[in-house]
This record gives C-alpha cells, sequence and structure tokens, in this order.
C-alpha cells in the first residue's frame, strides 16, 4: 500500500516535470497573444471566442483579479509575458500607464470613445462604462424612500443599514472624484460619518449586492451592472438600483479599459484585439449579452433597455485618465479614516 | 538526550538542506528589496498606531485559534485513540475530513448557513426568530479558522498518544494516580513536542489565511497586505506588513522551539511499542460520542450539506451542474508534484537536524518555518518577480508553480517527518551500524524506513494543502491550467456559488481518500517497525 503511494507520487512529480516541459515548448509556434484580463472568465470567455473566430489569432488569457494582473505586470516589468491588459478600472491602467508599461495608441482607436473615457496620455482607452448607484432592497424600500443623493446616507436613519465595498478600485475612484469635486475636508467628513452610521464592509460588489438582497442592509454603494449578473444566477433577488441625481459624486460613470503593453512584440495583433473590443459586434456584447448590462462607449451601439441613457446620468465631469494620479491621495485618504484595515 | 559525537560534518547533507532552506528564503528576500525601496510615503502609509492594533488583532486571533484547536484536537484524539468511545473509527475519519475544506469555502459555507438571513435563520424565521448573534468579526474568524485547522492537532496528537510510552502510563498508575492525573502528568508532558508541531502548523496557518478573515471581515496582518496590494497603493508598504508579519512568525516558531526542547522523546524498552489498553468511559461513553459527534456535524456535515443545498439549487433552476473534471486532474498532478518535491526538499533538513545537532544544523530548520507565514499573494509576487526576470521558459510553467507550493508548504512536510525521527530509538541505528552497516545504508535501510509514515503524512499534508492553495495558483499557473481552486474562485467571484457548489464537493471527493490515508491506524503508527 505505502510502496504504491510512493510510487504513484513519483510517478506524478515525473507527470509535473514533462507537463512542464510541455507548456514550455508548446509557447513558442503560433502567434499568439496574451492577454492579462482582470474581467471574469464567465463574462468575457464567449466575447474572446469569436475574437479568434474572426481573426484566426490564438488568444492566452491569465485571468485574476484586475490589482493582481496589474501587480502581476508591474512586478514582470520589461519581462513582462502580456501582450495586453483587459482591466476591470481606469484607475489600475493609469498606474501601469504611469510605470510607463503601456504603449501609446493611435488616434484613430482613441477617437472612438468619448474623451473622458481614454487616457489622456493616450496609454489606455475605455471599453464600457459602468454608472455608481445605490442598490436598495426593494422588500424593505420603496424607489422614493431611498436617498437621492449620498449626501443623505449620514442621517441616523440609515445607521447600520448601508454596505460597500471599501478595497474595491471603482469605490476608490469614486471616492477619489469625490475628493477631486468636494474637497478633501468634506470627502473625510463623509467617510467618518458613515463610519459612524456602521457602515458595513464587504470584500466586493458583487458581495454587497447579495448583501442587500438578503436584507442584511438596505442599500449598497455599488457599479449598475452586478445586479444584473447576479439575476442569472438568482432572477427573484428583491434588488434595484437608484441612480443618483444631477452633479452628485455618486453619479460616476467609471470604465474598464485596455492597453497594450510595451514589451509586446505583436504590436499588431494587440492593436486587432483592441479595435475588436471597440467594434459594434464587442460593444453590443458587452451591453446586451447574456447577464450584461454595461454601457457602450462607440457611438452607435445602444444600452441594454430599462437603463437611463448614459448622457443623462449627470454625474461628475472627470477625466478618468487622471486617477492614475488621483487615486493615490484617495486611497491614503481610506487608511487613514480606516476603510482599509 | 542527545548523543554528542564527534562525527564528520556531512557536507552533502548540509549542501542540500541549506539549498532547500534557502529557496524557501527567495520570497523574503523579495520582501526585504521592496521594504527597502520604501520612501517616507510608504512608511507613513503603514503608521505605527494601526500597524500596532494590526498586530494586537492578530495575535488575538492566532491565540484564539491555536488554543482552541489544541483543547478541541487533543480531546478528540485522546477520545478517538485511548478511549471506548463508540464508532471511533469511523468519528476518526470524519473529524480528519475537514482538513479538505479551503478556509474559503469554509467561511463561505459558514456565513450561508449561520450568518445573518442565512439557511439557520431562514429555518428560525416562523419561530419568530429574526435576528441570530452576529457571526461577522472575531468569532466568525475563529470559528472558520478552527474549523480547518482543528485536523491538523487532532492527527499530530492521535499519532503521538498511539506512540506514547505505555510502560511509563501503567508505572504511574500502579503507584496509584487516577485516570485524569495519570494523563496530565504522564500523558500530556510525552505528547507535549508534537502538539507544540501542531500548534506551530496552526499558528502558521491562522498568520496567512486571508479567505476566511476576508470574509469575516476581521482585520489581520495578511488581510492588510492583501489590501495594499488591491488598492495598489504601494507594494513597498504591503511588503513591510509582509516582514513585520514574518518577524512574528519567527517569534511563534521560537516559542515552540522552547517547548519543543523539553519534553520526552522516545521509547523506554523495546515493550513500549505495545498498545495502549483503551480506558473505559462508563457513563460518559455516550455524552463523549454526543461532543464528537456534534463536532463532525458542525465542522463536515455542515459545510457538505449547505454546498449540496447550493448545487441542488443551482440545478433546480439553471442548467445540470458540470463536474470540473479536467480540473481535477490538473490539480492532482500539481498537488502530487509539490508533496514528492516538498518530501525530498525536507528530509535533508530533518536528517541534518536530527542526526547531527548543533546550533546551526537546529537553526537551519527551525527557519524553514517561518517563511510559512508569508501571504501567498507575496509568495506569488516576490516568484513573478524573479520568474520574470531570471526563470526564462520556467516561468509561468508548472514546475516554478510546484517551486511555489513547495515554499508555501514545506513546513507541513518538515514537522511531521521531524516528529517522526524524533521517535526513532538511535539506539536502533547504533546496534546497525555496530553489526557493520555503513552509515548511509543504515539511513536507507533502517532510520528512514522507521520515519516512513511521518514522511508519507508529511507527503499527504502537502497535497491537501495544495489542492486548496488559490493565490500564487493564480498568478503563477500556465495559462489555460485550471485547479479545482481556481475554478471555484472563478465562480464565488461573480457570486454564483450554485455553480462554485460542485467543484468544491469534487476537491472535497478527490482529497477524500488521502485524509483516509492519514486516519488510517497504520500510517500513523509513528516509529513501529511493520
Amino acid at each position: 500500500m505505502k510502496k504504491l503511494i510512493m510510487l504513484l507520487l513519483v510517478a506524478l512529480a515525473a507527470l509535473g516535470a514533462a507537463a512542464a516541459a510541455q507548456t514550455a515548448t508548446s509557447r513558442s509556434e503560433a502567434t499568439t497573444l496574451t492577454i492579462y484580463s482582470g474581467r471574469e472568465e464567465r463574462l468575457v470567455k464567449p466575447l474572446f471566442e469569436q475574437f479568434t473566430k474572426q481573426t484566426g489569432i490564438e488568444l492566452q488569457v491569465r485571468y485574476g483579479s484586475s490589482s493582481e494582473m496589474a501587480a502581476t505586470i508591474l512586478e514582470e516589468g520589461r519581462n513582462s509575458r502580456a501582450d495586453v491588459f483587459f482591466s476591470q478600472e481606469a484607475g489600475l491602467l493609469g498606474f501601469v500607464a504611469r510605470e510607463g508599461l503601456l504603449k501609446v495608441l493611435p488616434a484613430s482607436t482613441l477617437a472612438r470613445v468619448p474623451a473622458r473615457f481614454r487616457a489622456p496620455g493616450k496609454r489606455w482607452v475605455g471599453t464600457s462604462g459602468r454608472a455608481r448607484v445605490i442598490a436598495y432592497n426593494t422588500s424593505e424600500l420603496t424607489r422614493a424612500q431611498v436617498p437621492k443623493t449620498i449626501w443623505e446616507l449620514t442621517k441616523p436613519q440609515w445607521k447600520g443599514k448601508i454596505g460597500l465595498p471599501p478595497t474595491n478600485a471603482s469605490f476608490q475612484a469614486f471616492v477619489a472624484v469625490m475628493r477631486i469635486t468636494s474637497g478633501e475636508d468634506r470627502t473625510r467628513d463623509w467617510l467618518l460619518g458613515l463610519k459612524a452610521n456602521d457602515v458595513r464592509f464587504y470584500g466586493n460588489n458583487t458581495q454587497v449586492v447579495q448583501a442587500v438582497g438578503r436584507g442584511e442592509v438596505q442599500l449598497g454603494l455599488v457599479n449598475h451592472y452586478y445586479l444584473h449578473n447576479i439575476r442569472v444566477q438568482t432572477p427573484t433577488i428583491p434588488v434595484e438600483n437608484a441612480f443618483l441625481g444631477k452633479g452628485d459624486p455618486g453619479a460616476l460613470v467609471n470604465c474598464a479599459g485596455v492597453g497594450i503593453v510595451s514589451s509586446t512584440k505583436n504590436s499588431a495583433a494587440a492593436q486587432r484585439f483592441v479595435d475588436f473590443l471597440l467594434s459594434p459586434f464587442a460593444q453590443r456584447f458587452i451591453a446586451r449579452g447574456p447577464g450584461a448590462a454595461e454601457y457602450p462607449l462607440v457611438r452607435g451601439v445602444r444600452p441594454r433597455p430599462g437603463l437611463p441613457p448614459l448622457g443623462e446620468i449627470k454625474g461628475p465631469e472627470i477625466n478618468l485618465g487622471r486617477l492614475g494620479r488621483d487615486l493615490p491621495p484617495a486611497i491614503r485618504l481610506l487608511n487613514e479614516v480606516g476603510y482599509t484595515r | 538526550m542527545r548523543r554528542k559525537r564527534g562525527r564528520r560534518p556531512p557536507l552533502l547533507l548540509w549542501a542540500l538542506a541549506s539549498a532547500a532552506v534557502g529557496a524557501a528564503l527567495l520570497p523574503l528576500g523579495y520582501l526585504v528589496l521592496r521594504g527597502l525601496g520604501a520612501d517616507d510615503e510608504a512608511r507613513a502609509a503603514v503608521g505605527v498606531r494601526p500597524t500596532a492594533e494590526l498586530v494586537l488583532d492578530t495575535v488575538f486571533l492566532v491565540t484564539g485559534v491555536v488554543a482552541l484547536t489544541l483543547v478541541l484536537g487533543t480531546v478528540l484524539a485522546w477520545l478517538v485513540v485511548r478511549s471506548d468511545l463508540p464508532m471511533r473509527r469511523l468519528l476518526g475519519v470524519a473529524l480528519t475530513l475537514p482538513l479538505v475544506i479551503p478556509s474559503y469555502v469554509g467561511a463561505l459555507v459558514l456565513l450561508g448557513a449561520l450568518g445573518p438571513k442565512g439557511l439557520l435563520q431562514q429555518a428560525l424565521e416562523p419561530l419568530g426568530v429574526d435576528r441570530l448573534p452576529d457571526l461577522y468579526g472575531y468569532e466568525g474568524a475563529l470559528l472558520a479558522l478552527t474549523l480547518s485547522t482543528y485536523p491538523y492537532v487532532f492527527l499530530i496528537a492521535a499519532s503521538a498518544l498511539r506512540s506514547v510510552d505505555v510502560s511509563t502510563e501503567e508505572a504511574a498508575r500502579s503507584l496509584g494516580r487516577g485516570p485524569l492525573r495519570v494523563f496530565l502528568t504522564v500523558t500530556l508532558p510525552a505528547v507535549r513536542p508534537a502538539l507544540g508541531a501542531a500548534g506551530l502548523l496552526v499558528a502558521l496557518y491562522v498568520l496567512a489565511d486571508f479567505g476566511a478573515v476576508s470574509l469575516m471581515q476581521y482585520p489581520t496582518l495578511t488581510r492588510a497586505v492583501y489590501l495594499q496590494y488591491e488598492s495598489l497603493l504601494d507594494r513597498n508598504a504591503a511588503a513591510i506588513l509582509a516582514l513585520i508579519l514574518v518577524a512574528l512568525a519567527a517569534v511563534v516558531v521560537w516559542l515552540e522551539g522552547r517547548i519543543r526542547n523539553r519534553g520526552v522523546r522516545y521509547r523506554s524498552s523495546p515493550g513500549a511499542g505495545r498498545r495502549a489498553s483503551r480506558i473505559p468511559l462508563g457513563r460518559w461513553r455516550w455524552a463523549a460520542f454526543t461532543g464528537c459527534a456534534t463536532v463532525a456535524l458542525l465542522f463536515l456535515a455542515l459545510p457538505l450539506g449547505v454546498l449540496g443545498w447550493w448545487a441542488a439549487e443551482g440545478t433546480a433552476t439553471g442548467p445540470p451542474f458540470r463536474l470540473a473534471w479536467s480540473a481535477a486532474i490538473d490539480s492532482t498532478v500539481a498537488s502530487a508534484a509539490a508533496a514528492g518535491c516538498a518530501v525530498v526538499a525536507v528530509v535533508p533538513i530533518a536528517l541534518l537536524a536530527w542526526r547531527h545537532p548543533s546550533r546551526p544544523s537546529r537553526l537551519l530548520e527551525r527557519i524553514a518555518y517561518v517563511p510559512n507565514a508569508v501571504p501567498g499573494i507575496a509568495v506569488a509576487l516576490s516568484l513573478v518577480f524573479f520568474g520574470a526576470r531570471y526563470g526564462g521558459f520556467l516561468y509561468q510553467s508548472l514546475s516554478l508553480l510546484v517551486f511555489a507550493y513547495v515554499v508555501r508548504f514545506l513546513p507541513q512536510a518538515l514537522a511531521t517527518t521531524r516528529s517522526a525521527l524524533d521517535l526513532v530509538d538511535p539506539r536502533l541505528e547504533d546496534a546497525s551500524r555496530s553489526l557493520g552497516r555503513s552509515s548511509r545504508r543504515t539511513l536507507l535501510r533502517v532510520v528512514l524506513p522507521l520515519a516512513r509514515p511521518g514522511v508519507l503524512a508529511g507527503a499527504a499534508l502537502v497535497f491537501l494543502s495544495t489542492m486548496k492553495e488559490l493565490p500564487a495558483t493564480l498568478l503563477l499557473r500556465p495559462i489555460g491550467f485550471d485547479t479545482l481552486a481556481t475554478e471555484i474562485w472563478t465562480d464565488t467571484s461573480i457570486g454564483a456559488y450554485a455553480d462554485a457548489a460542485p467543484s468544491a464537493l469534487l476537491l472535497i471527493l478527490v482529497s477524500a481518500p488521502f485524509v483516509y490515508a492519514l486516519s488510517a491506524r497504520r500510517a500513523w503508527e509513528l516509529g513501529i517497525p511493520d
């Protein structure tokens, strides 16, 4: 019995070594493109398969959280194995771009999306928009009872009833924008006020929406499209999104985006991939595919029915390209008020 | 008790052991590099006061989990091994099985069952219960981590209790001591080194855990390290926090070393291999059974039940569930390779410390434990850093991933191998030498066979840990190499628990035979020749 286990272990170790050698050799064959994707496999895989079908270019995709993928590219530095970085968040693209690890994109690519959804330094371009909303539990609250502005959330009536994901990049981007538009002091007071109101912290947007659905909290500060993702699994979840009023920092529209990694040897193919993400087909998929509900950024593609048009969401008009620079002080503020520990 | 003999320092052994420990220290090198790169801003971001609070919170949790698991694990082990508990074989396996439940799955399941608006509360709703005690925070983290770590104590305590010298206990009893006093004054001191080793594994596990503490919203140093990376504020600040964590681990290792250096080691006489007679529990028999069964229910049946419930719910509303067999195969291959490599890396370190005890050799052994407390994400990024620069084609290959596993889980194999060697009677080695066998042949034919159960147990522990590993797998796996852990992550990250449940059940299913092998009696009768 023990000998058998020993033999099995040795055999498997050998197998492992063989598999390693295999992966090492198969890497260098055909012209393949390596994508580091911070976007979830279940959401984007069909899109990637369509790209391969259209162009014949094979994709090797490494999936992880956007920040892990960004950290990996930063640690790899000039030796990065990635050709393209596809990120959930503009801020993370900004970080990588600031380290000089993303290439400048052609003007024709950049011009396809509105100016605030692309990097001023031209090193990344937005692929889809997501609005900040207040998700609310429909069995506990009516639409009219949901606060019209995030400033109301520090009122005592919401004590213990609010959930948010403090370490999530889109929440942090929202705080960064709030800090720019409303000032550091007001932002700090608001964050401290929420904390005094027993706000609950969750790991990510999905967990917040699910907590709202369970009634663990009644309001959640999240991006709008997570609700639509979750409805695929749980169609009856008692949650709706409340979009915020004009000029409210809570009405920020953030974006996911893509950039080409500087060390790539497949620039042409990488460029085709970026352009594919901005093609009408991909934009429709991102906007109205199964479980998808993001805002398309290219003109002529309509968002999922039932969503307010992007033009009607009058949040702060901030160029998301600033986030690479404005995120660090915001995160420091979050550290300071004890949101990130 | 240790022999001091003027032996030639075995160069080969030293070289092998140093190489293994050196490799395990690679992530530390990276952290120091990053820590030195920190500017004032990064240091300010770490902050003295908040960091001191984090250290306290972390120590609080580690102490709680270690204390709870030591008591729970030892009592359960004593009941299963030394008493006339009903159905003890079945319970032995059932109490070991939670080892295969990853702490993030354990925490998720506990929240799903006992959390606010969880299954328990839904069940109690008709009775008018609309709020349960809050699971989030310290209590939840304590419960979830106890769930996933007490089997370490249970296994190691059970094996030690089996190999305790029965004659000493009998002598104590014949001199008029009651069973409880015999246990406290004779048995417990004899198994103390083993309990120390088990406590060390638990402490290191808790120090490095992210999954459970993040779901339970309890602040620890490891969580802070992850959050620093998550918000990408400063990799240097993250490195400083990780180094503080490593220092904390060094303290734990040092403490455990002090416990190990006391205590009784090996058997007194050849007759000591006899099996101990079981102690009748009398009227406590069924109460003890109920206690053990409750633990098994809470830590095994409940998680399996909730996962099964989720899977069934998913099948009811969506497509029939899909079993990720190819991911199961990838997981098994990688884990087996890691287990094999870990054993190869660990044997020289343990042999050196056992056979040639000296300050440097013991120090080398102790150092090997410390990197275990480095959070998985830091280990992964350090290997990204070194791999992308100097790894060539090895980077993002299975070999480097297996290397990462070995670095992370080396101590588990080391602890069991070392405990097994400690129980080998040196007189057997002397006898073999005096009968003319060379020292190398003695090692291969006498010492290692005697220690084999411990070595195999170490391999099994590494295998099980690797099956559950997530952060290093995500960053270092070859593209397209999906393990069960990454499958579970892929589903839970979009909240698709129903899709994740079959993968989690499959993970438990594939790991179960190894746990059974671990809990089987023979594998744990350390040091007793076949």
